[in-house]
């Protein structure tokens, strides 16, 4: 037997052209999020619809749940624009869930005006037929056991009972490409998913500093994204081996700006990298005041090593929200392995909290940065990191 | 690249023979045991066959064999087995503090039921005192479980004083023996030891991983850990893994039988490490028991001033797979508690590596990787420090 979800949207915020562009994404990430459920979206006014078999409604509802710009989802019950039909439809409903649930409302929205009875009215004929058929049914606006959704739409009228929350946000793609700088740790995962929430879709990249580390630590990166993955279908994995990079800087520079440099070199490879991929802006876990490379002071001298503009969607968050967030979107159980990464190796025993840009400016002019950037990524390795399909 | 795997104590390499027999096993002979026609006649004789290959490894009888899934499954069955049989002999049991921990955690299950468990410390050398467990022995013990060879640092603990010590004091507790790392690689005196129980493992003697077994002498009796259809005399009931037990007991027997066991050949291989090692002046610390003293495959070292993990992977990028602690633990970033159990500062305990050896390796090559890691270290040592 089919089965048919609903799928709002916050259409309030958008105008114009933006809507229809907003629309036409979301139609096509809703396709791609049900590939493989045999499952048809179809786009109404103001609302999709999804329909598949019914063995496989669990499924698309946590696909559809999942896809950005969805702010609530239904299953729910189509019938002719017909109040007999739709009062036999509400009968069926009812009959599933009493005496279960005895207190109820119904909550009617008449989308389309053309359809002869106000909404109140609706609830109160609805509510009246019911009643007659169930006695023992008790109508109750405040507290009920259950309410009975009724949406008079402009071909048909969908009856329901439960409404999941969508993740919210914009259609991933339609406000651009950007690179994600993936570390294993818990924050910028989190940073990824907020990026992509606001319609941005991404790309990751991780630097490892193999063999100073682990390839567990680079299987960790993967897996991260795999988890990003079920929100976006796939996301281009890059990796980059900085041994190298880190090897020099530990010999050429002094070891409290070890740090600074390191993160000013792989600005620069998220650069090229974006350059070459056609991205817009990089995305990073940064968050101001964690560690001594995330002083306001550290952040500056860090972010002049580009042009590219640097988004930073945790920046105000506090540690237990963006804790609270990876565990939301899964990421946490993976972030907390134990395998380290390039940035806790070589950690220098006082690295400076405050660098000067003169300073740090001059120090890399004893470097061939050119060429450390070259040999870098001369070790670039791309995957496709891909969402396990149903 | 060539591959030196130097991993061993970790698991080995099958040999090429027990690969053969198992793939044929598992696409021609695979009827069940138990089944009445002849292709259970068949799978039944090659389980017959194995058993008899691991029983003249004790010396002992073919039905004091219990073919299990692996050394932890062996050792879980002799400690809980023993306890869930003998409720009511008596509440105190002794183990050691550098147990596997497949034994370790037996025990501190055991604690939150009820048991008082004694662990045993060990010494600098990696070695319990049978003369602190004859203090420890009391009337109501009932179990002593102590390892032959340890799994990180290749002490191999005096069993024969240990068993004196626990049947002098007290002859009804009952002694477990993990000879997990020693199986095939030493000779399993279990009548000089007086042991009860002894587990054993396939995969670490160049045999698949999932067979393993437990040798209960006859007599001493054990309530199963699973119910089933009876099989390995009720003890460990489940349709045979016909083709991995039939590969551990070739395995076992390609290792040359209880006596004539390749522990020498072993043993130069170790010391030929341990030489090159030393003339190549890097500063290195020897953990645990001396080259003499130790397991013929086992040798753990310290190299100060370096992160053990750092060192292992620019290895592992050189073709030399080696441990750092206990494989079981590398993904946890403390240190091991073995280490720790033999009194390490904090610079070799995160410094340590084990080297574990097999007959797969050559004079040469082992001669070759000696000289790879001090290389090696050299380079970590002159990028930490400036």
């Amino acid at each position: 037997m089919p089965v048919k979800i609903l799928v709002r949207y916050g259409e309030i915020a958008l105008k114009g052209k933006n809507r229809g562009q907003f629309e036409q994404r979301l139609h096509q990430n809703l396709k791609a999020a049900v590939k493989g459920l045999s499952a048809e979206v179809v786009r109404l006014r103001g609302r999709f619809t999804v329909s598949g078999p019914d063995e496989y409604l669990d499924q698309m509802l946590e696909s559809v749940s999942r896809v950005f710009g969805v702010v609530s989802i239904s299953t729910v019950q189509e019938t002719e624009l017909d109040l007999d039909r739709i009062k036999e439809m509400a009968a069926e409903i009812v009959s599933r869930i009493f005496p279960e649930l005895r207190t109820f409302k119904i909550a009617a929205r008449r989308s389309n005006k053309k359809f002869p009875y106000p909404s109140p009215e609706i609830n109160k004929l609805l509510g009246a037929h019911l009643q007659q058929l169930y006695p023992a049914l008790e109508v109750n606006l405040h507290q009920p056991a259950f309410i009975l959704a009724v949406e008079i739409g402009f071909d048909t009228a969908f009856l329901y009972l439960d409404r999941t929350a969508g993740p919210g946000g914009l259609p991933m793609g339609i406000t651009g490409r950007s690179l994600l700088l993936l570390s294993g740790g818990i924050d910028s995962p989190a940073a990824g998913w907020l990026a992509m929430k606001r319609g941005l879709s991404v790309e990751a990249l991780h630097f490892h500093s193999y063999p100073f580390t682990s390839r567990r630590s680079q299987e960790k990166a993967v897996e991260l994204s795999r988890k990003l993955a079920v929100y976006s279908g796939k996301i281009p994995l890059h990796m980059i081996n900085v041994a190298s990079i880190q090897k020099e800087l530990r010999s050429q520079c002094p070891e409290e700006l070890g740090i600074i440099l390191l993160r000013r070199m792989m600005l620069r490879l998220a650069s090229l990298v974006s350059e070459e991929r056609g991205l817009q802006a990089l995305v990073t876990g940064e968050n101001l005041g964690q560690v001594a490379s995330q002083t306001l002071e550290s952040i500056n001298v860090i972010s002049k090593a580009t042009g590219m503009l640097i988004l930073r969607p945790l920046l105000s968050m506090d540690k237990r929200e963006i804790i609270d967030l990876a565990r939301m979107i899964d990421t946490y159980d993976t972030s907390i392995l134990p395998y380290e990464d390039c940035c806790t190796l070589f950690v220098p025993k006082n690295p400076t909290t405050k660098p000067k840009i003169e300073i740090v400016e001059r120090v890399e002019t004893r470097l061939d940065i050119a060429r450390m950037l070259e040999e870098a990524i001369g070790s670039l390795e791309t995957t496709i990191v891909k969402r396990v399909v149903w | 690249m060539a591959v030196v795997y130097l991993d061993n104590s970790a698991t080995t390499r099958p040999y090429p023979e027990v690969i053969e027999l198992i793939s044929k096993i598992q696409s021609e002979t695979y009827g069940n045991p138990s089944s009445m026609h002849e292709k259970g006649l068949t799978a039944e004789k090659l389980i017959r066959e194995a058993r008899r290959q691991i029983a003249l490894f004790f010396n002992g009888r073919e039905k004091e064999i219990i073919f299990t899934s692996g050394g932890t499954e062996a050792n879980n069955l002799a400690i809980l087995g023993t306890l869930y049989r003998n409720r009511q002999r008596g509440n105190h049991l002794i183990t050691s503090s550098i147990e596997h921990p497949s034994v370790l955690n037996c025990f501190h299950f055991l604690e939150q039921e009820g048991y008082a468990v004694s662990y045993l410390p060990v010494d600098r050398q990696g070695t319990v005192s049978p003369d602190d467990i004859r203090v420890l022995i009391r009337k109501d013990t009932v179990l002593v479980s102590i390892m032959h060879v340890n799994n990180e640092v290749g002490s191999i603990q005096p069993l024969k004083e240990i068993g004196r010590a626990i049947k002098e004091e007290n002859p009804a507790v009952l002694f477990h023996v993990d000879a997990v790392q020693s199986f095939a690689r030493l000779p399993l005196k279990v009548k000089d030891w007086l042991a009860d129980l002894v587990s054993c493992s396939g995969h670490k003697v160049h045999g698949p991983k999932g067979a393993g077994c437990l040798w209960v002498r006859e007599g001493v009796m054990l309530q199963p850990l699973m119910h089933g259809g009876g099989q390995e005399t009720g003890l460990r009931p489940g349709t045979e893994n016909v083709a991995a037990l039939a590969g551990f007991g070739l395995a076992a027997n390609l290792s040359g039988g209880n006596q004539k066991l390749k522990t020498t050949a072993l043993n130069s291989l170790k010391r030929t490490f341990y030489q090159t090692l030393q003339d190549s002046g890097i500063e290195c610390h020897l953990n645990g028991p001396s080259p003499e003293e130790g397991a013929p495959h086992i040798i753990n070292l310290s190299f100060p001033g370096v992160k053990a993990e750092m060192l292992l992977h620019t290895l592992e990028e050189r073709g030399i797979y080696v441990s750092a602690g206990s494989a079981c633990h590398s993904s946890r970033p403390e240190p091991s508690r073995v280490l720790e159990a033999i009194g390490l500062g904090r610079k070799d305990l995160l410094s340590a590596l084990r080297f574990s050896f097999s007959c797969f390796n050559s004079e040469e090559e082992i001669r070759s990787a000696a000289l790879e890691t001090a290389a090696a270290v050299q380079e970590l040592i002159s990028l930490t420090r400036q």
